[in-house]
């Protein structure tokens, strides 16, 4: 089964280039401003999107990305409108792949087999649940590989090669190297030792290897890039989209174009690498 | 739903951490490797006699075990029915049952060369256990808590600065245990290399739950002896407050094969169960957080819901997994005690034995207070008395201050 991670990263390839992977927080800081700046990430240069689905206790996530989910549930974000969020990008753009991002408790709530059916029709194409690891592959990662559906692995600095083959047993689509020991938007991402674990991890995969936490400039992006064949930049976006909204946390004129600005800057960062050695 | 009744209610969990549906591993993958090391050292040290041998000196002399198991005469007398004792975890060194765990805990930090130790807080109690040990081992203890309970436990917040404990209000969410919970994750998914994350509670990802009630059994199994000694033969029935239900499931678990033992854990029922509460298993249902699977408060979105109780130790709005199995098997009776229920029992006790209990333990002394009248004089109940009041001391002058004007 090829999805649309599949078909894009083949393409990116093909031009030989890194991908650029945004991520935003869903309904942030309200559901019809989210799906504008959605909207607008594709057009800003953005190769994959992913997409936050808000939690009240999101442990693996620092404050930025925290506040984020905050502000989303604040505006009445569920994971319902996510899903509907998802559906009206998909009105415009059938070919970006969409990946939602989070913690399981909601889909566990919502129903794991309703979930997939749903997910798989508003045009979502891969997962990541930070709280499944493999250990945990029955609830979602087996059932959403039947569905058709992408189950993306996290691949840490502690995920040594003893431990990378169970991490990489059922995964599909690409797999994300976690760049640091440590929470969202904290320390910055080390190009010398991300290129040494990509090497390590494409030892044990054909997958496509983006990187993510701690990339934050166009030139991070371009560093990191230039040893993977993504980059992630979560924390960067979701800090200008927060700058641009007033003092009580709503959207202004300028939300919009502060994400589609830095997304281009960033997307010229990713662009301007080289494609990482095969 | 029909759940087949087990051979033992003893045998949990299995080796991927599951109490039935519950428990399990639901952790960051850059955790899921401490973990998988924390059970070898686990295993490894149960395994080791010396292990167990050095611990029971610790527990001695240090901590002052074996508590006592104590027959409060004046409260018996005032209830007119179950003859109630009471076992006194509150006369432990650091006050509370937390030490018996902590000191497990410290002791496999030791074994696996860890050298900075961190740890969650609600009531306080679990933190200055945490504190005292890694000042007795020369270790580096940060204590994260919720910024609402710094301020309403500050005597607590104090014992852990004198012990040279760096104490973090934590701002983020509820500003309770939870989030207190969330940020040591966040600290120790950060700094895994060199740092032990000493949970209080039996709850979070395997093998936590496990462990946190082995170290506490202590109290179970010293119990059983006592009573024994005392009256010849078992309780009828034991009684325990439940926050995340360490000392619940300590004094429970060596009797849960003991079919004629009744058992009841009690919920905090914050202002009551239709309005705000911390009672996971009368108000909650199963869901997935802090790496395990249980009983939770949450919104018909999954979105966990904040939990009230007038103790920071109760306020958290999630249970261990092991109590989510017990209650829907059935061996164990769930009830649930309101702030104001708790507040009478604190001073009814108080008055009749001259034991102040924390508040944590005034909600199981709320439930004796309803049990014990409906059963003969012959009927046996231990109530575990899981701390001492004194940090509740300003908090509770206060209410009972405010109340009387």
């Amino acid at each position: 089964m090829t999805t649309r991670i599949d078909t894009r990263f083949a393409e990116l390839k093909k031009a030989g280039r890194s991908a650029f992977v945004t991520f935003l927080m869903a309904g942030d800081p309200d559901p019809a401003t989210s799906l504008e700046i959605i909207k607008a990430l594709p057009k800003s240069g953005a190769d994959v999107i992913e997409i936050g689905m808000p939690f009240t206790d999101p442990m693996a996530d620092g404050p930025s990305i925290q506040a984020a989910g905050l502000r989303a549930l604040k505006a009445g974000m569920t994971l319902k409108k996510t899903l509907d969020l998802v559906r009206g990008f998909r009105k415009d753009d059938n070919a970006t792949p969409i990946v939602l991002m989070g913690y399981y408790n909601p889909i566990y709530i919502y129903g794991v087999d309703k979930f997939l059916v749903d997910a798989k029709s508003a045009g979502i194409d891969g997962l990541i649940i930070v709280d499944l690891p493999p250990e945990e592959d029955d609830e979602l990662c087996l059932p959403a590989m039947k569905a058709g559906l992408n189950f993306i692995r996290l691949a840490t600095p502690t995920t040594d090669d003893k431990r990378l083959p169970a991490v990489l047993a059922n995964t599909s689509g690409f797999v994300y190297y976690v760049a640091i020991t440590g929470i969202t938007g904290a320390a910055a991402a080390d190009a010398s030792s991300v290129s040494e674990a990509v090497t390590r991890i494409k030892r044990h995969t054909k997958l496509p290897v983006c990187v993510g936490f701690g990339i934050r400039t166009p030139e991070n992006a371009r560093a990191i890039a230039s040893h993977a064949n993504g980059a992630v930049v979560g924390t960067a976006l979701v800090d200008a989209l927060k700058n641009s909204l007033d003092a009580d946390g709503r959207a202004t004129g300028k939300t919009v174009n502060a994400v589609a600005e830095l997304t281009a800057a960033l997307a010229q960062g990713v662009k301007g690498a080289q494609q990482a050695a095969e | 739903m029909t759940t087949a009744k087990p051979n033992s209610y003893r045998s949990g969990p299995d080796e991927r951490g599951h109490f039935g549906i519950f428990g399990g591993r639901f952790v960051a993958e850059t955790l899921m490797p401490l973990i998988l090391d924390l059970e070898k050292a686990y295993t490894e040290a149960k395994a080791d006699p010396t292990f167990q041998v050095e611990m029971n000196g610790y527990l001695k002399n240090y901590v002052g075990r074996p508590s006592p198991l104590y027959f409060a005469e004046r409260l018996t007398e005032h209830l007119g029915g179950a003859k109630i004792y009471l076992k006194r975890e509150e006369l432990n060194h650091t006050g509370s049952h937390k030490v018996n765990n902590v000191l497990g805990q410290i002791m496999l930090a030791r074994r696996m060369g860890k050298k900075r130790i961190i740890a969650e807080t609600g009531a306080g109690q679990h933190g200055v256990a945490t504190a005292t040990l890694c000042a007795r081992f020369g270790l580096d203890c940060v204590v994260y808590m919720g910024a609402v309970d710094v301020e309403r436990q500050q005597p607590n917040v104090i014992r852990m600065e004198m012990l040279g404990a760096k104490v973090v209000p934590v701002q983020s969410g509820t500003r309770t245990l939870k989030d207190a919970m969330n940020e040591a994750l966040r600290d120790w998914v950060t700094n895994v290399h060199n740092t032990f994350y000493c949970i209080g509670t039996v709850a979070g990802p395997h093998p936590y739950p496990m462990l946190v009630r082995d170290f506490q059994s202590i109290i179970g199994n010293e119990t059983k002896v006592q009573m024994q000694e005392i009256e010849g033969r078992l309780p009828d029935s034991l009684v325990a407050c439940i926050g995340g239900g360490s000392n619940a499931m300590g004094l429970f678990h060596p009797f849960l094969d003991d079919s004629t033992v009744e058992i009841f854990g009690v919920e905090a029922a914050g202002h009551g169960l239709t309005q705000l509460h911390a009672a996971s298993i009368a108000g909650g249902r199963p869901g997935v957080l802090h790496g395990n699977r249980t009983y939770l408060l949450m919104d018909a979105d999954g979105q966990i819901q904040d939990a009230h109780s007038i103790s920071a130790g109760l306020d958290y709005p999630g249970i261990g997994p092991e109590h989510s199995w017990l209650h829907e098997i059935g061996r164990v009776n769930y009830l649930s005690a309101t702030d104001d229920e708790a507040l009478a029992a604190f001073q009814l006790l108080s008055k009749l034995e001259g034991i102040i209990p924390a508040l944590e333990p005034a909600h199981a002394i709320a439930k004796v207070m309803e049990l014990a009248p409906k059963r003969t004089k012959d009927h046996l109940m231990v109530v575990n008395l899981s701390g001492r009041g004194d940090k509740d001391v300003p908090q509770v002058g206060d209410i009972l201050r405010g109340k009387s004007k």
